[in-house]
């Protein structure tokens, strides 16, 4: 049976299509998932990608979390179905408390779109488990509200309990807290980062790199095998 | 005050009416109540101000860009021509591309961030009501001196606002331009281009026919912004004494704008338009008489019905404003229903405000009284034309005599290096990522090449790798010197740029960014540059499938350069041979591609070196060109070249230092037998390009450049990590990395 992973498109979702095709390049279904829906479809995984759900009025992710999918997103997260909130998608899970932590503006205050590189801290997730610790990779990273922050007693329990997936190399590119570009919480099913592995699935497109494509491999694997 | 209804218009002949103040000219003014046989209602002075105001009607403009519809060139790519919000070309496959440039430029001068911003706004619905899926922007635009201290306050404003509407748009920014030049300070130049795709039986045309069918506006509800936004701002000369107009410009909602564009193609899909139109300039005047003068029958609206965001707007403020994000549609009634969900499923407010009916008038009532009532067709299409005046300036041929051969050349090799890297660390010459990294180029998963490449390019098939590429070009300083050639070095440039990416250039769209056409010099720029550009577009076969007019780009006596900027669409079959311009493979041969002239009159070196502005822009070749783009687009497919880069301003010496950072390789050049140095380096002649050939291709490929007669220089190698000119300099890529990438955060930080 071949692994179904629904993208979840709220209003101002941009990156779902782009989702729905490294599912596909991956090799599993792409489910697309609408906002109005609680109906998760029976899909096996769930991305929250990039955009500007509900235009990032109010804030960030602030509104998408109350989104009727979102309840059982939230419901289904708690009870281990695999979620990777990517970008906006990662808003959305600090909003929703499925991750500790909050994305404030880029500390230059600017919009940023490059190619960023990243360390792979965590190995071990749902999503990650193609990847080697330590592992650097490549990314496009494009936001404007990027810089992770949480107080000191979160960061450290972050730190000690290996729940910090990614961290930037070669300059933080936002202010976010110890380089933090991604974390995971503590049962390793849900992952939430800033950069965009969905851009990078394929050579010639975009940076012309294919290091994110392992995201969706790893949580297919893990699937197969669970 | 009362209603000013039809009735009391004609009953009343003798009120004095506003005209002036709108904009209107005394004869204009009576050429309306000729055509109405009575004085307008205020709604009707309103919509025939906005709709015959310069930006609108195109009246100094149109005479002269009749040419572009005259000389057409056998071309089997156009499927739809000027005169639509967009033109369409066939680019294979099934598939049709349409594509346009805007300009936005007064707008962003009073309000950068929004300006700009509903400048991206109103290309993307136009490539939208067409019926294509925008796929991508590009943005080429002009300010005053990088130090001056208005640019600090205008760039940032434009860039974010680019940034803050494109990003969330979900399109990629894919290129465009950044120049400096002191003629624009208090003019910049915000200009916008979109791509959208569609297949060919889903092309959608502005048009309103079909007794009983329904008239839906749908997107935003209309507010009082930008009333008079279009006749106020376009038309009017900015005076540094006159009163903020602040009030003018339009507000953007780019994620309003999301939810339009999802609705629209959703719509589209399952078919439910017989025709459609944005609401940009003139809002409501313009959407209602372009759809009813392009239908076969009348036009029925009831404009009370219009949902409002200020419920204190009067008739006229509701047919002029500009507000953003909103559409009109003409639906059959048995698809209305169906229409209404589909805004519903998006959150998109739609509402049936009128229907098509009888006759040929456009008739808009107010609460059941009827306060318009004209033939659309006089409001849409019939406004004024003039032939202004023009002569060549006084002081063109003194500018002309000004030779840039004339000045002083470097004397030796340690003023040679010294002036390379001030011309690549010059604010034109020097990197614009601090810019473009705030634009998303990688959203949709379909970007092959985005800035600083020599074109951008996407796919638009992902099982064949069918792509279109664009890049957008404009030279005001030759344009200066020379408007016939000016226009056609912008021509040229862009559609060898197009050819280096590897695609084949199909069709151009143009912005035509002038100073007031009351002016005969001015006048005479334009006239010269719309000539230009049509002979040069005949002879490369490229149509002009529309585009679009700035005047009035002057404060006082002084206008701008005249700035024609082109963009030039491209196909390529299979995007996995676009050719990158980086420099990235040690050992790889470099061959310099056509013609070296001593041509420095307009060149970066004049200006940054000198800051001197004389003489005659480079030579003209067309067939020069076309033979160019044919070998570079030959050799990207056969795979006989690695990388390429056009050659324009900065010369050969910008390309190569562009190639070696992109690629993080050193190149050795060597001056060429019959040439001295510094033209080698700093000549902008035209119709050359530098390439990067495998050792295992040279023979092929100079076979091929011989056979067909385009001269190919081997100049270098791809190699260290210096660019160095045998016998003369060598500069190490972090010393030039350095100037290239450090002057524009310098600058704006």
């Amino acid at each position: 049976m071949t692994t179904r992973i629904g993208v979840v498109t709220f209003p101002g979702t941009l990156d779902d299509r782009d989702s729905l095709r490294a599912v596909r390049l991956a090799g599993a279904e792409p489910v697309s998932l609408w906002h109005r829906d609680k109906d998760l479809k029976q899909v096996d995984a769930v991305v929250l990608a990039g955009g500007f759900s509900y235009g990032d009025y109010l804030r960030a992710g602030a509104i998408s979390r109350f989104s009727p999918v979102m309840e059982t997103v939230i419901d289904q997260a708690r009870a281990g179905l695999p979620v990777l909130g990517i970008c906006n998608g990662f808003q959305i899970l600090t909003e929703s408390h499925l991750l500790p932590g909050a994305m404030l503006r880029n500390n230059h205050l600017h919009f940023i779109c490059r190619d960023q590189k990243l360390r792979v801290e965590n190995a071990e997730t749902a999503w990650t488990a193609d990847y080697e610790t330590g592992q650097e990779i490549s990314v496009p990273l494009k936001n404007i509200d990027g810089r992770y922050v949480a107080d000191e007693r979160v960061l450290d329990e972050l730190e000690a309990e290996g729940r910090v997936a990614f961290r930037y190399l070669d300059g933080n590119p936002n202010g976010s807290l110890r380089d933090i570009a991604g974390i995971t919480n503590a049962e390793g099913n849900v992952v939430g980062l800033m950069p965009h592995p969905e851009h990078a699935v394929e050579p010639l497109i975009g940076t012309g790199r294919t290091d994110g494509l392992a995201f969706f491999t790893s949580v297919i694997k893990k699937l197969v095998t669970a | 005050m009362s209603l000013d209804t039809v009735k009391h218009a004609a009953d009343t002949p003798d009120t004095g009416q506003p005209w002036a103040e709108l904009g209107l000219k005394e004869d204009e003014y009576a050429r309306i109540r000729e055509i109405l046989g009575r004085r307008p209602t205020g709604a009707e002075l309103a919509m025939y101000s906005v709709m015959w105001s310069e930006h609108c009607s195109y009246k100094s403009s149109k005479v002269h860009l009749r040419q572009f519809g005259e000389k057409v060139p056998e071309n089997d790519a156009m499927l739809v021509g000027i005169g639509e919000n967009a033109g369409v070309v066939d680019v294979g496959q099934g598939y049709a591309v349409t594509f346009k440039v805007e300009s936005h430029n007064h707008p962003s001068y009073i309000e950068p961030y929004q300006g700009a911003a509903t400048g991206i706004g109103g290309i993307v619905r136009d490539i939208l009501a067409m019926g294509a899926r925008p796929v991508a922007v590009v943005d080429p635009l002009r300010f005053g001196a990088a130090d001056h201290p208005d640019t600090r306050r205008v760039l940032p404003g434009v860039v974010a606002g680019i940034g803050g509407y494109g990003n969330c748009l979900g399109l990629p920014n894919i290129g465009g331009e950044v120049v400096f030049d002191p003629c624009y300070q208090g003019n910049p130049l915000v200009n916008a281009g979109c791509i959208g795709v569609m297949k060919h039986e889903d092309i959608h045309l502005a048009q309103a026919s079909g007794l009983g069918n329904k008239v839906i506006l749908y997107g935003a509800r209309t507010g009082g912004d930008g009333i008079g936004g279009v006749s106020v701002l376009a038309s009017e000369t900015f005076d540094e004494t006159g009163p903020a107009k602040r009030p003018a410009v339009q507000v953007g909602d780019p994620f309003q704008e999301k939810l339009l564009i999802e609705c629209t193609l959703e719509i589209f899909r399952e078919k439910l338009v017989a025709g459609i139109q944005d609401l940009g300039g003139a809002g409501l005047s313009c959407a209602t008489s372009e759809l009813a003068s392009a239908g076969s029958g009348g036009m029925r609206v009831d404009l009370d019905t219009v949902p409002l965001r200020d419920a204190t707007l009067s008739p006229e403020e509701i047919l002029m404003s500009e507000s953003q994000e909103r559409m009109c549609a003409i639906v059959e009634p048995e698809k209305v229903g169906r229409f209404l969900e589909i805004c519903e499923k998006w959150d998109v407010i739609a509402t049936v405000i009128g229907e098509v009916t009888e006759g040929e008038r456009l008739e808009i009532f107010w609460h059941g009284e009827q306060i318009v009532d004209v033939p659309p067709r006089t409001v849409a299409h019939e406004g004024p034309v003039y032939e202004r005046p023009y002569a060549r300036p006084e002081w063109q041929d003194a500018l002309q005599a000004d030779d840039a051969g004339k000045l002083p050349r470097p004397e030796s090799s340690a003023e040679l290096r010294e002036q390379v890297l001030k011309l690549v660390a010059s604010p034109n010459q020097a990197s614009k990522a601090w810019i473009t990294d705030q634009y998303d180029r990688f959203v949709q998963g379909n970007t092959v090449l985005a800035m600083p490449e020599d074109a951008g390019m996407v796919r638009i098939d992902e099982k064949t790798n069918l792509g279109v590429a664009m890049a957008t070009d404009g030279n005001g300083r030759y344009a200066k010197l020379d408007p016939y050639a000016g226009a056609q070095l912008a021509l040229a440039e862009s559609y060898r740029n197009v050819a280096a990416s590897g695609a084949r250039p199909l069709a151009i769209s143009n912005c035509l960014n002038f100073g007031s056409p009351e002016d005969p010099d001015v006048m005479w720029q334009f006239a010269e540059a719309t000539r230009g550009l049509a002979d040069g577009c005949f002879a490369l076969g490229t149509p002009v499938t529309g585009g679009n007019v700035s005047l009035y780009n002057q404060t006082g006596d002084v206008a701008i350069h005249p700035t024609p900027v082109v963009a030039v669409l491209g196909v390529i079959d299979d995007v996995t041979r676009r050719t990158p311009i980086a420099f990235a493979e040690e050992g790889q041969l470099l061959y310099l591609l056509g013609d070296t002239r001593e041509e420095f009159g307009g060149s970066a070196w004049s200006q940054v070196v000198h800051d001197h502005l004389g003489g005659l822009p480079p030579a003209v070749d067309l067939d020069r060109e076309k033979l160019l783009g044919e070998i570079l687009i030959a050799a990207s497919r056969d795979g006989m070249i690695d990388a390429a880069h056009d050659l324009s301003d900065g010369g050969l010496i910008q390309a190569v230092v562009e190639s070696c950072l992109r690629g993080g390789k050193g190149a050795r050049l060597i001056v060429p037998d019959g040439l001295d140095a510094f033209t080698f380096l700093f000549s902008e002649s035209a119709g050359r390009a530098v390439v990067s050939v495998p050792r295992s291709e040279e023979l092929r490929f100079t076979d091929m450049c011989g056979a067909r007669g385009l001269p190919a220089t081997r100049i270098g190698v791809v190699d260290g990590e210096e660019v160095e000119l045998q016998g003369e300099f060598s500069l190490p890529l972090g010393e030039l990395s350095t100037a290239h990438e450090g002057t524009i955060p310098a600058l704006l930080v």
